[in-house]
């Protein structure tokens, strides 16, 4: 337990170590880390308060208010939807029910077995080819339910997302 | 010793001719947002194997968006005589078959075009320009989007890139760099509309060695992709214009806000600041001026608020993107404590055009107080989606039927969400109204930042108002009650209305609260906040009283199950 504690700690300090930009924040530090590690563990806030030179609530308050920050670690596969406006009109939700019916979750969170994570985005960028999700940072456009579905079954039976899902 | 202006653009023209008129094919293919979300990385392998196969020698390259979204993954095949196919839907299956085709057999497959560029091809395929979607477009800022690599700052070199800094810095007085975006008329394309100009004198006029320009790439509303686009597709037209402003206010350093996670756009903006410095386009002596300026990418995490202009300080400061008051404005006492100017991306890429062809040039385009171009975001229910820019004061009707192509499947155009979603809902009978920031808030919607949402008569005005407002309320940055307490209020409301669960009166109380909301709040968001209510309400009375009073949903969606998450507030 305290060696992953301490491989958190180190591998959240490398990635505040390696930011690109000259100015150096908690939040820049914070997406860092996210970055790396998938989600924000105790170990690393502390990181990034003695980094930074803020309290530990300094920064649990900027994690806290960005709606993009986990607190539990990530399912191993990470699933997005985007119940942005232009995926609404373009019938997102039947493929967002879908989706959380295959996963058995209702609502953002990981499966039970870790395999697979949601998080709902309230714009994928790439609206003009809506209803849009992300499999492991692919993008996926004009989605159905069935394209959705075949993706988390190739998910589940272990290929990767290389291919895409749009129709 | 850095290049100098005429080396570094000598070098863009020769690196150009080598591509256009040389003696290999060059292949590019569109990997911004929308061609990846339709596969584009799987055509870009498929094309790279097949040619390693087959042996054929061709350069290809990853471009951003040329604008037909809706016919990504785009291949866009040049040939050494010059003649230019671009290629539409294309899968990897199509991709191998373009390869022996075309690049091994110099045949054309004419079917799969999107249309031509240039050279007719004896008139088999359209010219892409005659298309209904690209005909009535004018392309200032989004003039190189899907034309040149953006990770190439030679390829922009040769296309007037940088002429106008060299132009500003060697002949021109930052006062007079001032004056030609004031004579442009150019106003503000992140939502507010102000005039660029006026916004730049305030900076110039604050006294001290460290200003900042900050550049919005927040872009946190759905329905907008061009700033990310503009940021994919031709990077090095923002950092010029960003080092104009820099130069014309006294200004020391550019910081390019960006939400994490679009790496797309990030890593091409990082790619163009980095080779920018390399050719000491950044940096100490700007072209062997005096003047010096830096640049870098900051990034925020997920929050639409920080996109407004005080939240985002907060934000490139490391804090929660929380709006503070106003006095102090930015100019006064901006980032770290120091004079800032804030601006959209759309805004400071039309700078460099202004500064090479005049400010009366760019004031001649568009009409009245909107000058220039618009540039456009269309999604939803449309035959052509995606990225267009047009002079301002075409009719919404013409962008809608000429432009987007109408709705797809023979069905009627219902409303059109514009502005993001503070914006406002216009119906489709009303649409004779000008692209023109003026006369498109007298119409109750706004411009924006160009986001226009078709939905078709299949659409409830009632579901898709409560979409809105359930995002609204997501994002409310919480500071202040009227907007924290005042959305939660609206989408209770209408949820109820869509769960046909309602009483006449709630009415009556959304506009209460909205008054609230709009008297009370510190910023726009929560200000702004009731539109996508008041706006639907004003062109759609009749179906909310229907959800209100008979309890029907005349297209039958509501009450639909809907999915959304909830903000949990620690
Ligand atoms: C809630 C809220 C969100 C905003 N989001 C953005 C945004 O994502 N991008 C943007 O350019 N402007 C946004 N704005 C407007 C900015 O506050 C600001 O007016 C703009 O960036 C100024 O640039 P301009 O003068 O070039 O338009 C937002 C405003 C509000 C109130
Ligand atoms: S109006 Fe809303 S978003 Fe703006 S400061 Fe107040 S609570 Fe935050
Ligand atoms: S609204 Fe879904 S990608 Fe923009």
């Amino acid at each position: 337990m305290t060696s992953n504690a301490e491989s958190l700690r180190n591998r959240a300090f490398q990635a505040i170590r390696g930011q690109k930009p000259e100015t150096v924040t908690v939040l820049s530090c914070l997406l860092a880390v996210e970055d790396e590690l998938g989600y924000i563990p105790p170990e690393a806030a502390e990181e990034v308060a003695r980094v930074t030179g803020s309290t530990i609530n300094d920064v649990w308050g900027v994690a806290s208010f960005y709606t993009n920050f986990q607190f539990q670690p990530p399912g191993r596969h990470r699933v997005e939807v985007c119940w942005g406006p232009t995926c609404h009109v373009k019938g997102v939700m039947p493929v967002i029910r879908q989706v959380m019916d295959i996963l058995g979750i209702d609502g953002e969170g990981a499966t039970e077995d870790g395999n697979v994570s949601l998080r709902f985005n309230t714009c994928l960028g790439a609206c003009a080819n809506g209803p849009v999700i992300s499999v492991d940072h692919h993008l996926m456009g004009r989605i159905t339910p069935d394209g959705a579905r075949h993706v988390l079954e190739e998910i589940r039976n272990g290929i990767p997302s290389e291919d895409d899902g749009a129709s | 010793m850095p290049p100098s202006f005429e080396e570094i653009r000598e070098q863009g023209i020769d690196r150009w001719r080598g591509l256009t008129q040389g003696t290999r094919p060059w292949v590019r293919i569109g990997t911004a947002l929308c061609g990846k979300a339709a596969g584009a990385d799987a055509v870009v392998a498929s094309i790279v194997e097949r040619m390693d196969q087959k042996h054929v020698s061709a350069m290809v390259s990853e471009v951003g968006c040329l604008g037909p979204c809706f016919a990504e993954p785009l291949v866009d095949v040049s040939m050494p005589d010059g003649s230019r196919v671009v290629y539409r839907n294309v899968t990897p299956e199509l991709a191998t078959r373009i390869v022996d085709s075309h690049l091994l057999e110099g045949q054309p497959l004419a079917d799969a075009a999107l249309g031509v560029i240039g050279n007719q091809l004896n008139g088999s395929i359209p010219s892409l320009w005659d298309h209904p979607m690209m005909k009535p477009q004018r392309r200032i800022a989004l003039r190189n989007a899907g034309q040149v690599d953006p990770m190439d700052i030679h390829q922009y070199a040769a296309n007037d890139g940088y002429a106008a800094l060299h132009k500003a810095l060697t002949e021109m007085t930052p006062d007079e760099v001032r004056q030609e975006v004031s004579d442009s008329g150019l106003r503000g394309r992140g939502g507010a509309a102000f005039p660029t100009g006026t916004k730049w004198n305030f900076l110039a006029g604050a006294n001290d060695p460290v200003k900042y320009i900050l550049v919005n790439c927040e872009e946190g509303d759905p329905g907008a992709f061009n700033d990310k686009g503009i940021l994919e597709s031709d990077p090095h037209s923002l950092i010029e214009g960003v080092i104009l402003a820099g130069y014309a206010t006294g200004a020391t350093k550019g910081y390019v806000f960006i939400r994490h996670g679009h790496d797309g756009p990030i890593d091409r903006t990082w790619r163009a600041i980095e080779q920018a410095r390399q050719l000491g386009i950044l940096g100490r002596n700007i072209f062997g001026s005096n003047f010096c300026f830096d640049m870098e990418v900051s990034l925020t995490g997920d929050s639409y608020v920080a996109g407004e202009e005080t939240a985002l300080m907060e934000s490139i400061e490391g804090k929660r993107a929380m709006p503070r008051f106003r006095p102090p404005f930015p100019a006064q006492i901006g980032l770290f404590g120091k004079p800032s100017n804030i601006n959209n991306v759309k805004t400071l890429a039309y700078v460099p055009q202004i500064i090479l062809n005049g400010g009366r040039w760019f004031a001649g385009i568009g009409q009245d107080r909107s000058t220039g171009t618009a540039i456009l975001c269309l999604s939803g229910d449309l035959t052509y989606s995606g990225m267009a820019e047009v002079p301002m004061g075409m009719t919404l009707r013409q962008v809608v039927d000429e432009i987007g192509g109408g709705v797809p499947n023979g069905k009627a155009l219902k409303l059109l969400q514009t502005g993001g979603p503070l914006g406002g809902v216009l119906s489709a009978v009303d649409l004779d109204i000008a692209l023109d920031f003026d006369a498109m808030s007298k119409a109750g919607a706004i411009l924006g930042s160009g986001g226009l949402i078709a939905a078709s008569e299949d659409a409830c005005v009632v579901d898709l108002t409560r979409a809105l407002i359930a995002f609204c309320q997501y994002e409310s940055c919480g500071k202040c009650f009227p907007c924290r307490t005042g959305m939660t209020h609206l989408l209770e409301v209408l949820e109820r209305i869509c769960r046909m669960d309602s009483t006449p009166e709630d009415m009556t109380l959304m506009g209460r609260v909205g008054r609230s909301m709009q008297a009370g709040s510190l910023c726009g968001h929560g200000q702004l906040g009731f539109n996508p209510v008041s706006s639907a309400v004003r062109y759609f009375r009749e179906e909310f009283e229907q959800h209100l009073n008979d309890k029907v949903c005349p297209t039958g969606t509501c009450p639909g199950s809907w999915h959304s998450p909830t903000r949990v507030r620690r």
